[in-house]
């Protein structure tokens, strides 16, 4: 790391715990010294490390060894037939971060970073806005490396995310109000106390994190850009800091810069930077979230003029689906490969299906569906919409009878 | 009483670290001219070239964007309470 510089006036800043530029308020960045970090990441050194987002380490902002969440990361990249011939496409990867460790979700990697370089800036107390994942991790990852956590969240969260905040021991407020609201108390309340706000105040380092995702597709496809990308967008840093893994794995000379393309998948109910895309407009328009897809409910995506640019310069696009649309996803893809999502992989896999469909994503390429979070949190969802269980006394007798009685039983007899 | 402005902290520099200004003025615009008049290099900093509020200030009244109001046209009486935050990132 050299420096933190403003991505839209240039102005350097100190490495330390802030976000913003003073001058024009615009997101900062961390700078890094690519030319070092070609001779020392190379194809043969981070085969050597372990199976986690760290073997990239150089390219993540922490000064020294990271100190917390060193199991994160290099989630499962499964090859996905059954789905493929579903969509109709002729190759596709899911990127399976249902199973990231420890919360299950992709914000493991962000939070493994923030909380690291919150330890270097001397904080002990760590906090975040957040629709739920980025909670779970946030509680989690504190609760493991011994340190103080407030989570401040939506007051209408799914259950399971709120249980699963509070079991770490984290001090969880709930907000009567939507995440664009806890967002804007988040950064009152971070200018006041002194803490590492892992999305506010130490936004530059945690947002790093989410390239570790896109480090791992290059390496796990066997040293290749994924020609498609699809990528959910509740801010849009996801996706934009996708594009960078790719822009920087060709700049430390890690693959070949080959054609990408790389699209953003939204609800219906919040879809700022979707509506902004197909309306050819580089700004997007607030809207107040009404989606089931919680995790992606942000009417003022900080990050949803990066990524309108991501899809100008990767030849990309967005758009967005229902909500039972999104169900049927999840469905889809827990059919199909096994694969339990959250409300945003329903998202996901419910954009993709419409892109392959329209041919935006042609029949004929290879894609990546970014999968970020598992489906055991967001159960209140699908729980209406995923079945019925049929219940039957320990008799052999019933049994039978119910496979009689039962066409659909009958019919896989 | 008059509309109540609070300051982030990024800006404080100008205020000479006062967190919360008063303005007696009618509307979001003419308040940043207001203050621009108590607190030279504000308005810059607020506003591009245009003379439009930057895309990452988002400014609310009463905790409503003003997007979803008037935008600088948003009408302002006593007792109102304008924040001026940083956009941030997800969760």
């Amino acid at each position: 790391m050299k420096a933190l510089r403003c991505r839209e006036c240039g102005r350097e800043y100190p490495l330390e715990a802030r976000h913003v530029c003073e001058f024009d308020f615009g997101p900062l960045e961390v700078v890094y010294d690519y030319e070092r970090i070609k001779s020392k990441l190379t194809r043969k050194s981070i085969a050597s490390r372990p199976q986690t987002m760290w073997r990239y380490r150089e390219l993540l902002p922490v000064a020294k060894e990271p100190t917390v969440g060193l199991e994160v990361g290099f989630t499962p990249l499964i090859k996905a037939d059954r789905l493929a011939k579903r969509l109709g496409i002729r190759e596709l990867w899911i990127k399976n971060d249902t199973v990231n460790y420890p919360t299950l979700s992709f914000k493991d990697r962000v939070v493994s970073v923030a909380l690291s370089r919150a330890r270097e800036l001397g904080y002990e107390t760590v906090a975040c806005a957040s629709t739920g994942n980025l909670a779970n991790s946030v509680a989690a990852n504190a609760a493991a490396s011994g340190m103080k956590a407030f989570v401040f969240i939506p007051h209408d969260l799914e259950h399971g995310k709120v249980v699963n905040s509070l079991i770490y021991n984290a001090h969880v407020i709930s907000i009567k109000g939507h995440y664009d609201e806890v967002n804007r108390l988040c950064a009152e309340i971070a200018g006041k106390y002194d803490w590492a706000f892992v999305n506010v105040n130490m936004r530059p380092y945690y947002a790093e994190g989410s390239k570790s995702q896109g480090f791992e597709i290059v390496e796990q496809l066997g040293w290749k850009i994924p020609r498609h990308t699809v990528v959910p967008m509740a801010s849009g840093s996801l996706l934009t800091k996708i594009q960078k893994s790719y822009q920087e794995a060709v700049k430390v000379g890690l693959v070949k810069e080959t054609p990408y393309s790389v699209h953003g998948a939204q609800a219906t109910g919040c879809s700022p930077i979707s509506t902004a895309f197909r309306e050819g407009q580089d700004f997007f328009k607030p809207v107040k979230p009404k989606t089931i897809a919680k995790s992606l409910a942000i009417g003022t995506p900080a990050d949803g003029f990066y990524a309108l640019k991501v899809f100008a310069e990767t030849n990309g696009s967005a758009d967005d689906v229902t909500d039972d649309e999104i169900r049927e996803g999840i469905k889809l893809l827990a059919e199909t490969e096994g694969i339990f999502s959250e409300t945003a992989g329903g998202v996901t896999v419910g954009v993709a299906k419409k892109l392959i469909a329209s041919g935006i994503i042609p029949a004929n390429d290879s894609a990546v569906l970014c999968v970020t979070g598992h489906g055991l949190k967001t159960l209140d969802a699908v729980e209406k919409h995923a079945g019925h269980t049929r219940e039957i006394s320990p008799s052999l007798r019933e049994f039978d009878a119910l496979l009689e009685s039962d066409k659909e039983l009958a019919a896989t007899k | 009483m008059p509309v109540q402005v609070r300051i982030p902290a990024p800006l404080r520099k100008l205020t000479h670290d006062e967190e919360v200004v008063e303005t007696s003025a009618e509307t979001i615009g003419d308040a940043i001219t207001d203050l621009e008049s108590r607190y030279p290099g504000l308005q810059e900093r607020l506003l591009d070239d245009d003379g439009q509020v930057r895309r990452f200030v988002n400014v609310y009244v009463n905790e409503e964007d003003i997007r979803f109001l008037q935008e600088k046209e948003t009408p302002l009486k006593d007792g109102d309470e304008v924040s001026i935050i940083p956009a941030i990132a997800g969760g």
